[in-house]
C-alpha cells in the first residue's frame, strides 16, 4: 500500500429496481401507465431496429448503429424529459428519438442516404445525430447555459457511450457544466464495447461514473437494462438540473447486443457466449413480465401490439420509399441550399454555373 | 411477379464480395427475415436475409464465387405458383456494364458556357462623404464594435480566456466586464475545444456568442467544433439550426513568438463552406466588419493581427457603422498593376505602391477585407484594367489565398493578362524563432516591389 498516495475509492452500487424475472426488488410505488408507454416504445424500437438491419442487408439503407439491448437505458431516461427539454444524441439513440416522437419514415429517409430526412421540424429540441465521438457534449453544455441565460428552466440530456469518455470533449464538457452550473444530464450508455475495444481497455478507472466526481458533479451507476431503475435515477438527476442548475452524470450499464454499426462484424473480436449471457437480461422482456403480472398485458394484447407495430413500420417504409422516389427527382442545385442563412454572391454564382451546365448537358 | 435478388451492399464502401454460402436452394420458400446466404466482404462475414416472401426460382451465382459486384442479380424470387422461367422484373440497371454508356458527343465535352458578364468594381463608399471621423486604435475600434452590439442585442455575449477580469490578453475587452457583468463577459477554463463547443451550443440555443481565442494558433484545439459543428449544422439540419456566432482573435505572425504562435490560418478557414471569413486591415474596417460579423446569422471567423492592434486610423464617428461582407476596398487607384491583399499583407502592398509610384509605376491596391465571400468582381475589374496582378499575404505559399485568386483570374480574365500573376507569400517554413530568420520568412515590401517589376517587365 502507499503511505501518501490515496487510491480512487468509487463507492458505486448500480441501482436496480426490477429483477430480470420482472419482480420488483423493492416495494416501490410505480407508475404502471408510464411503464406501459415505455414498454410499447421499447418494443417498437426493437422491431424497427430489426427492420432497419434487414433493409440495410438488402442494400436499401446505408450504415447505421443498431440499438438492440439499449432500449431501457435510453428510453427510460428520455421518458423523464419534458417536451421543451433538449435531447442531444450521439448516433445510437433511435429509441430515445422514437420516444420523443421522431417519425420513422424520416429516419428511414435519412438512413437511405437523403439529407431531407434529417431536416429538423421548426422548434425541434432533439438535435440531429453527431458522428464525431463526444463533440456533442460541449455543445450540450452550451445549450444548457444559453437556456439559463435566457431564463428558461428547460434542461439538456446529452447521450454518449463508454468510448466517448476517453475523448477530451467529454472532460471539457463536464468541467464546463460544473463551472457554469449548466443543467445537463450526461447519460452514458456503457454498452461494454467501443467497436472492438472492451470497456476494460478504455480506461483504468473502475467506473465511468467516478470521472464526474473529479469535476464536482454528482453521478450514479444504474442497471441500464432496467427501465424502472433508469427512470428513478434520471428523475433525480433531471430534478437537480432543473431546480438547482446542477449537472449530473448517469452511467447506465448495458450491453450492445448487435454490431457496432452495420459495417462491423463483432464475431471477430467478441465471444458470442457473452452476448448469450446478456440475452437473459433483456430489457424488454423484464418489463413485459412485470406488466403481465401488474397490468392487463396478456398474449392477445401482446400479439395485437406486435401487429400494430409491424403495420406502423410497414407504413413508414412505404411512405419512405415513396418520398425517396420523389427525392430522386431533386434538382442538383439543392446541394447549394442551407450553406448560409442567406446565400453569398459567390455561392449564387456557383449555383447558376452549375444549373447552366446542367441545362447545356440536357439540350 | 418474379423479382431479382441483388448482391447487397453491406457497407457504403463495398463494391464486391464473396458469395460464401447459400442457405437456401432452388424451390425453397422464404419468408421475410429468413437467412438466405452468407456474404463475405474484406471487413466481415454477414448473413443476408430475405425481405420479401416467395420461392427461390433460380440461383444465378453459385456459392464460393468471389468478386461478385454489388447489385448483380444473384437469384430470382418467384411468387407462389409462378413458373421458374418467369422473366424477372429487372432491378439491376445500375449494374449494367459501363461499356454500354454512350460515348459523349464531341460538343458535349466542353459545354458551351454563357459568357460571364463583365465584372464591375463595387465602389460604393462605406460611409457618406463628409462623415466626421475620429482617430482610434484597432484595439479600441474592436472593443467599441463589440460593446455597441452588446448594447443593441442582449443575446450577444463574449467568452474566452482572460476576457473578463484581465480585460483580455491583448486588452481588447477593456471595460467590458464592468459594463456588461460576468454573465455576458465570461472567463472560461483553459479549454479551447470546450468553450468553442459550449459557444456552438449557446448559438443553437438562441444566443449570439463571440468567442475570443487568445490566438488562432490555439483554435487548432477547437477545430472540430468550428468546422464540424459550427460550419455544417445548418446544412445538415435542412436550414433549421444555424450557429450565429463569431470566432475572433489574433492570427498570423506577431514578432518573435515562434512557430506555434505565428501561423496564418486565412487560407485554412477560407476553404470551408459554411464559414464566413474576415481579415481586416484598417481600424475603420475592424469596426464596421466586426459589427457585421456579430449580426451575421452564420459562423464568422474574424482574423485579427496582434501587430495591428496598436495601429491608429480614422474611424467614422457614426452611431451605427457597418460594412457589408464581400465588398473589397480600393485603397489607391492605378493603371499599371493590381496589388491585391488583405489583413496585415496590406501594409506591404501599400508601402510597395508608394515606392513604385516614385519610380513611375502606378499600382492599384485592392484590400479584399473578407475572404469568404470574396469580392471577385472588384478584383477582376481591376485586373482587366491593369492587365497585371500581384497577390500579397503572410501565409504559406501552398494552397494560399493568392493561389486561388490567380486561378480565378486565369479562368475569368485570361485574355486580359499581360503577365503571369505572381503570389507573394511567406516562405514555406515554420516560423523561425530567431529575429533575423523571422524577417526572412515573412513576405517583404521589397519582394512585392520585385514582383511588380517582373509583371510590368521593368
Amino acid at each position: 500500500m502507499t503511505a501518501y498516495l490515496s487510491w480512487p475509492d468509487p463507492k458505486f452500487e448500480p441501482h436496480e429496481a426490477l429483477a430480470p424475472d420482472g419482480t420488483l426488488l423493492e416495494d416501490d410505488e410505480i407508475d404502471i401507465g408510464t411503464l406501459e408507454q415505455i414498454y410499447k416504445t421499447m418494443l417498437c424500437a426493437r422491431r424497427f431496429d430489426e427492420r432497419l438491419l434487414k433493409l440495410q442487408r438488402q442494400g436499401a439503407l446505408g450504415t447505421f448503429a443498431p440499438i438492440k439491448g439499449q432500449e431501457a437505458a435510453q428510453i427510460g431516461a428520455a421518458a423523464c424529459l419534458r417536451e421543451d427539454d433538449w435531447l442531444v444524441p450521439s448516433f445510437r439513440e433511435t429509441g430515445a428519438a422514437l420516444w420523443r416522437g421522431a417519425d420513422m419514415a424520416d429516419l428511414l429517409v435519412t438512413l437511405a442516404g437523403w439529407n431531407a430526412g434529417n431536416d429538423l421540424p421548426e422548434g425541434a429540441r432533439t438535435l440531429p445525430d453527431t458522428v464525431p465521438v463526444a463533440s456533442q457534449l460541449p455543445i450540450a453544455a452550451g445549450i444548457a447555459h444559453a437556456g439559463r441565460l435566457r431564463g428558461e428552466d428547460a434542461i439538456v440530456m446529452a447521450c454518449f457511450g463508454d468510448g466517448a469518455t476517453s475523448e477530451g470533449d467529454f472532460h471539457e464538457a463536464l468541467n464546463f457544466a460544473g463551472v457554469l452550473e449548466a443543467p445537463v444530464v450526461f447519460l452514458c450508455q456503457n454498452n461494454g464495447w467501443a467497436i472492438s475495444t472492451p470497456r476494460a481497455r478504455q480506461t483504468a478507472s473502475q467506473t465511468l461514473a467516478q470521472k464526474a466526481h473529479a469535476y464536482g458533479i454528482p453521478a450514479a451507476q444504474v442497471d441500464g437494462n432496467d427501465a424502472l431503475a433508469v427512470m428513478q435515477v434520471t428523475q433525480e438527476a433531471v430534478a437537480l438540473a432543473r431546480d438547482k442548475g446542477q449537472p449530473a452524470m448517469i452511467e447506465a450499464l448495458t450491453y450492445r447486443m448487435e454490431v457496432h454499426t452495420t459495417a462491423d462484424d463483432p464475431t471477430r473480436y467478441r465471444d458470442e457466449g457473452e452476448v448469450e449471457e446478456w440475452q437473459d437480461r433483456d430489457p424488454i422482456e423484464r418489463v413485459r413480465k412485470l406488466l403481465v403480472a401488474r397490468s392487463q398485458l396478456d398474449d392477445a394484447m401482446q400479439e395485437a401490439l406486435e401487429e400494430e407495430i409491424r403495420d406502423r413500420i410497414d407504413a413508414a417504409w412505404k411512405e419512405a420509399k415513396d418520398r425517396i422516389s420523389r427525392l430522386e427527382e431533386t434538382p442538383g442545385t439543392a446541394m447549394f441550399d442551407h450553406i448560409f442563412a442567406e446565400p453569398t454572391a459567390p455561392l449564387r454564382r456557383q449555383r447558376k454555373e452549375f444549373s447552366d451546365q446542367e441545362e447545356a448537358a440536357n439540350d | 411477379m418474379a423479382t431479382e435478388i441483388l448482391m447487397p451492399a453491406l457497407s457504403p464502401t463495398m463494391e464486391e464480395g464473396t458469395l460464401a454460402k447459400w442457405l437456401v436452394k432452388e424451390g425453397d420458400t422464404v419468408a421475410s427475415g429468413d437467412i438466405m446466404a452468407e456474404i463475405e466482404t474484406d471487413k466481415a462475414t454477414m448473413e443476408f436475409e430475405a425481405v420479401d416472401e416467395g420461392v427461390i426460382g433460380k440461383i444465378l451465382i453459385e456459392e464460393g464465387t468471389e468478386g461478385v459486384k454489388v447489385n448483380t442479380p444473384i437469384a430470382v424470387l418467384l411468387e407462389e405458383g409462378e413458373d421458374a422461367d418467369a422473366v424477372p422484373e429487372s432491378k439491376s440497371e445500375e449494374a449494367a456494364p459501363a461499356a454500354e454508356e454512350e460515348t459523349p458527343k464531341e460538343e458535349d465535352k466542353a459545354p458551351a458556357r454563357a459568357a460571364d458578364p463583365v465584372p464591375s468594381a463595387n465602389v460604393e463608399p462605406d460611409y457618406p462623404e463628409g462623415t466626421e471621423m475620429k482617430t482610434q486604435t484597432v484595439r479600441e475600434a474592436l472593443r467599441d464594435a463589440m460593446a455597441e452590439e452588446m448594447r443593441r442585442d442582449d443575446s450577444v455575449f463574449l467568452m474566452g480566456e482572460e476576457v473578463a477580469e484581465y480585460q483580455g490578453a491583448y486588452k481588447i475587452s477593456q471595460g467590458m466586464l464592468d459594463e456588461f457583468g460576468g454573465k455576458r463577459v465570461i472567463d472560461t477554463p483553459i479549454t479551447e475545444h470546450g468553450f468553442a463547443g459550449v459557444a456552438v451550443g449557446a448559438s443553437f440555443g438562441g444566443l449570439r456568442p463571440i468567442v475570443e481565442f487568445m490566438t488562432f494558433n490555439f483554435a487548432m484545439q477547437a477545430i472540430d467544433q468550428i468546422i464540424n459543428s459550427a460550419a455544417k449544422t445548418l446544412y445538415m439540419s435542412g436550414g433549421q439550426m444555424g450557429a450565429p456566432m463569431v470566432f475572433r482573435g489574433p492570427n498570423g505572425a506577431a514578432a518573435r513568438v515562434g512557430a506555434q504562435h505565428s501561423h496564418d490560418y486565412a487560407a485554412w478557414y477560407a476553404q470551408v463552406p459554411g464559414l464566413k471569413v474576415v481579415m481586416p486591415y484598417s481600424a475603420a474596417d475592424y469596426k464596421g466588419l466586426m459589427k457585421t460579423a456579430i449580426r451575421d446569422p452564420n459562423p464568422v471567423i474574424f482574423l485579427e493581427n496582434e501587430i495591428l492592434y496598436g495601429r491608429s486610423g480614422d474611424v467614422p464617428d457614426l452611431e451605427d457603422f457597418t460594412i457589408p461582407f464581400g465588398k473589397a476596398r480600393i485603397w489607391r487607384e492605378g493603371d499599371d498593376v493590381t496589388i491585391v491583399s488583405f489583413g496585415i499583407g496590406m501594409q506591404y502592398a501599400l508601402e510597395a505602391a508608394d515606392k513604385l509610384a516614385e519610380e513611375g509605376i502606378s499600382a492599384e491596391v485592392v484590400d479584399l477585407r473578407t475572404l469568404r465571400p470574396i469580392d471577385y468582381d472588384t478584383l477582376l475589374a481591376s485586373v482587366m484594367k491593369t492587365n497585371r496582378c500581384v497577390t500579397v499575404e503572410e501565409g504559406f505559399p501552398v494552397a494560399s489565398i493568392g493561389n486561388h485568386l490567380s486561378a480565378t483570374i486565369m479562368e475569368k480574365a485570361f485574355d486580359y493578362l499581360d503577365a503571369p500573376v505572381i503570389n507573394c507569400t511567406g516562405k514555406d517554413v515554420p516560423m523561425p524563432y530567431a529575429a533575423n530568420l523571422e524577417k526572412h520568412a515573412l513576405v517583404t515590401t521589397d519582394e512585392v516591389i520585385e514582383a511588380v517589376k517582373q509583371v510590368t517587365y521593368r
